[in-house]
């Protein structure tokens, strides 16, 4: 799970507004200007794996049934997935929210 | 024993650099730069000063450069002008807000066009707000004095931000004085080794620079702001120091005469000086006057400036840049900020002068002196006015 802190106050800023921890790049949630998601049909889908070698994110994987999976914290819906499909079973469909 | 010898300003504020052990300096060696780097680029070739010289291709890539060099830990140093000091323009704002204690002597001088490379001060002036520590001597010795103070401002635990060493371009920068030049030695017991509070280590990885979102740059320049106020004291306890062990003392803000003075002219740099030798040439004439000088710019040292201006009837305030179409110039705006609202604050005259080297002598003071008489006198306080304009200043004066 992605942890959020709230936000600071000045006198709790580091040095130069430095970021002391390693990695913390994970904890952003940067999905969240997303405007569409991807959907798969995996009835359609082969299972090829050609969409997570494209996804500028790296944020697909396959799961254990060996379909791709989409993490939607970082997912920013920019399609390159959907272009890359050769089967074409990816679309993308409007955030409601 | 410090040595007294007579040598070009420049050279001597390269050797001082050199005598504060720098380990890194980056620069950009043509024009408008001064003699300051190219002695020190010397100092390092002949193997008198263990630094790293890193000559850039633009003024943009030595200020970069010197943000990379202090992030690592390095005592940093590097010199500029005019337009280079413009071309750093937007890393100026980046070395400030990461804390970067970084070391830069600027030889004040004109902005183009037209073309010139003269003394005045608008090239510090544009850069009033990039958030650096901003100090102004006012000659050879004095720079190259507060060079050693300036590393110390700077990486003070309580400070530990950028400072920008200010003095007159050919007037100071390449006169040749006799300066009393500290040993490496001496240096030595006022400026410790460099111990960086947080730099870029591999083995202990952080990030310097990263987004702020509109979340957080509000607190990032509250944080700065309060940094910036906080460098007061130390600044003061720093001179007062340095005054202690090289008798030498300087202070945030410089009082010449003004005890019985109704008119107080307020000035900052090396105009002061030629100030001082006319004061004493019109006090004969039994007109009192005397002079208010910034030596501190940021922080502004406002207490300091209000206490040396109680009681005085009229300022006339010799700005060396201004906003065209804008309020005049910087220092008159910042005065005029500091006394608005205070009771019986003096009246306020404000002249521009001494624009891309025009020369600011004895008759440029009189006549400023006149406009604060007529104003002392019962006369309406006139607004700015570009007084060694020929044909006179456009609009109502």
């Amino acid at each position: 799970m992605a942890k959020q802190s709230p936000a600071p106050n000045w006198q709790d800023l580091a040095l130069g507004c430095a970021t002391m921890e390693a990695g913390s790049s994970k904890y952003q949630k940067t999905g969240d200007w997303r405007s569409s998601r991807p959907i798969w049909n995996f009835e359609q889908c082969v299972k090829c794996g050609v969409c997570t070698v494209f996804c500028p994110e790296g944020c697909l994987k396959m799961n254990a049934e060996g379909y791709p999976q989409v993490d939607l914290d970082y997912c920013k819906g920019c399609a390159i997935c959907v272009t890359e499909c050769w089967t074409g079973c990816i679309s993308m469909e409007e955030e409601k929210d | 024993m410090a040595v007294r010898k007579g040598i070009e300003s420049s050279l001597a504020i390269a050797e001082a650099a050199a005598a504060c052990d720098v380990d890194c300096i980056a620069a950009y060696p043509i024009t408008p730069q001064t003699h300051i780097v190219e002695h020190l680029s010397e100092l390092v070739n002949d193997g008198e000063l263990d630094a790293e010289f890193i000559p850039v291709e633009s003024e943009h890539s030595a200020m970069s450069c010197c943000c990379g060099t202090a992030a690592a830990g390095a005592r940093t140093f590097t010199a500029t002008s005019s337009q280079g000091l413009a071309l750093m323009h937007e890393i100026m704002f980046i070395a400030a807000n990461l804390r970067l204690p970084i070391v830069m002597t600027v030889a004040n001088r004109a902005l183009s066009a037209p073309i010139n490379i003269w003394n005045d001060h608008s090239d510090v002036m544009t850069e009033r707000d990039c958030g650096w520590l901003q100090i102004f001597a006012e000659n050879g010795q004095e720079a190259t004095d507060l060079v050693p103070v300036c590393h110390r401002i700077a990486e003070d635990k309580r400070v530990l931000l950028p400072i920008m060493l200010n003095f007159d371009g050919f007037i100071v920068s390449h006169v040749v004085e006799p300066i009393e030049m500290l040993t490496r030695e001496e240096v030595a017991t006022f400026l410790p080794v460099y111990e960086p509070q947080q730099r870029l280590d591999v083995d202990n990885p952080i990030t310097m620079g990263p987004v702020g979102m509109p979340e957080v740059y509000t607190e990032a320049k509250m944080a700065h702001e309060a940094a910036v106020q906080n460098a007061y004291e130390p600044i003061c306890e720093i001179l007062e120091e340095f005054g202690k062990k090289f008798g030498r003392t300087y202070k945030p803000v410089e009082s010449y005469k003004t005890e019985d003075a109704d008119i107080v002219f307020v000035m900052m740099g090396a105009t002061a000086e030629t100030c001082m030798s006319w004061v004493d040439k019109i006090r004969e004439q039994g007109k009192k006057v005397g002079i208010v000088r910034f030596r501190l710019w940021r922080p502004l040292p406002v207490k300091a400036f209000k206490e040396a201006v109680k009681g005085k009837k009229v300022l006339g305030i010799i700005d060396r840049h201004f906003s065209p179409g804008g309020a005049g110039g910087p220092v008159c705006q910042e005065v005029k900020y500091m006394l608005y609202g205070e009771d019986n604050a003096p009246k306020v005259v404000e002249v521009v002068a001494g624009l891309g080297g025009r020369d600011i002598d004895y008759d440029t003071f009189d006549k400023i002196f006149d406009k604060c008489q007529k104003v002392l006198d019962g006369g309406e306080v006139p607004p700015f006015e570009l007084i060694q304009a020929r044909g006179g200043h456009y609009g109502k004066i």
